[in-house]
């Protein structure tokens, strides 16, 4: 007993060493399941606090540029309203609409790692919780991972983990949309099957699918830079220039599906069988 | 006594806002951000107790972790830094070391340079290689290791040198 609690004490550096090096080494591999306890991100309530202090102050700066994005958007909006053909027969209820938006702010950004994650200003206090899609004025920036009370951790389309469904617009080709972690600009449109003539090419506009319950369908994302196929030839591999300035983020919206737990109740209840 | 103690908790709540607030958010050439909170182990008393160090140096980088979205890839980058710092002490300032007044800030310049470029390629090697597995471009990690390991040493010398007691 003598010798092992000398052993210890002799080597109290390397086994301390060892120990906590073990414990980073158990929450990485842990981090890296998709749907995992993941308690220590940015969106607890210290760095959440220190974040949103600190662009509290730094916004003020950006308040121009904020301000013409905001106009042009609505702009856009109104056109699109005075050009709409018919008027509505039935009364606009808004209890009875799919998709409710919320606004919220960007307190940090991130976008040179490899697995990328911004932190927004609302929280399960404002009933932001996980699986919410989250995009700009101009197209889609990520899925809320997980929320605190006043702040929520969005996993960036820059993500290696990252992979939403996306189609090329005015078709039903579908793929998945994932990042390969080199450019910042481009992410890339897999799992779209060859097809003859090619359904695409350089230029056209990538918006997301109706597969996702997470976002509307038709929702901007990017546009084609490059089309190549994949080793065996029968898929194509699509890089994508995305609309969103990922450098630079502001306003943001939060986007909620209620019909979600309802396809997901179904989904899950067609799986066990 | 008190006065050390004081003097740590200011540079570790300094370095990481430093770190989180400033150079998280530099990105020089896109993609490279200093790392400059390894500089609380250059500062950090050498004689004091390394098992101290070692837990210190956890929480410095979960600190950074928590703010910056990598879970514990800073915090064992920053623990094997501190693990490495005696011997590579002993490695650069060799006998000096033993002496009871000796500071690091008594020795030369050169020896000063070393010490802290030593923990800076500790650390980043560290970093790196636990980031390696989950990003599969090997030229991109080199890349990275180098022109980041650069950036943090020239920062590094030049907070150093802000916060440096005035020679006489």
């Amino acid at each position: 007993m003598q010798r092992i609690i000398n052993f210890i004490l002799r080597n109290k550096n390397t086994l301390l060493y060892a120990l906590l090096l073990l414990i980073s080494f158990l929450l990485t591999i842990q981090n890296n399941d998709y749907h995992r306890a993941r308690y220590f991100n940015s969106a607890n309530w210290l760095s959440g606090t220190v974040y949103n202090s600190y662009t509290s102050v730094g916004q003020y700066f950006d308040l121009k540029a904020h301000r013409d994005e905001l106009l042009r958007e609505n702009a856009l909006l109104k056109e699109q309203l005075y050009n709409m053909t018919g008027t509505f027969s039935v009364e606009m209820d808004t209890s009875s609409l799919d998709f409710e938006v919320l606004s919220a702010r960007v307190i940090k950004n991130s976008y040179a790692n490899p697995d990328n994650y911004i932190t927004i200003n609302r929280g399960s206090s404002d009933s932001v919780l996980q699986d919410m899609g989250v995009i700009s004025s101009h197209g889609i920036l990520g899925i809320v991972e997980r929320s605190s009370s006043n702040f929520a951790s969005v996993q960036s389309v820059l993500n290696s983990k990252s992979n939403i469904n996306a189609k090329i617009q005015h078709t039903n080709y579908f793929g998945s949309l994932t990042w390969d972690q080199q450019d910042f600009r481009i992410v890339q449109l897999e799992d779209i099957p060859r097809l003859n003539p090619d359904p695409m090419k350089i230029g056209d506009t990538i918006v997301t699918g109706a597969m996702s319950s997470i976002f509307p369908e038709n929702i901007p994302i990017g546009t084609i830079v490059n089309i190549d196929l994949n080793q065996a030839g029968s898929l194509y591999e699509i890089d994508v220039h995305l609309f969103n300035d990922m450098t630079n983020l502001g306003q943001v919206y939060i986007i909620r599906n209620r019909k979600r737990p309802e396809i997901l109740g179904l989904e899950n209840q067609t799986n066990d069988d | 006594m008190t006065d050390s103690y004081i003097m740590g908790s200011v540079r570790f709540i300094g370095l990481v806002l430093a770190q989180v607030l400033v150079f998280n958010h530099l990105n020089i050439l896109g993609s490279i951000n200093p790392m400059v909170y390894i500089l609380f182990l250059y500062w950090y008393p050498v004689q004091e107790n390394r098992t101290v160090l070692i837990a210190i140096s956890f929480a410095l980088g979960f600190a950074v972790d928590l703010f910056s979205d990598t879970i514990a890839l800073h915090s064992a980058a920053s623990l094997t830094a501190a693990f490495f710092r005696f011997p590579i002490m002993r490695f650069v300032f060799g006998v000096n070391l033993e002496f009871q007044n000796f500071r690091i800030s008594g020795s030369s310049r050169v020896q000063q340079f070393s010490f802290l470029a030593l923990l800076i390629g500790v650390h980043h090697i560290a970093y790196f290689a636990l980031e390696i597995f989950s990003l599969s471009n090997l030229l991109l990690i080199l890349k990275r290791i180098v022109l980041t390991s650069t950036s943090t040493f020239v920062f590094s010398v030049l907070i150093a040198a802000l916060f440096s007691r005035r020679r006489a």
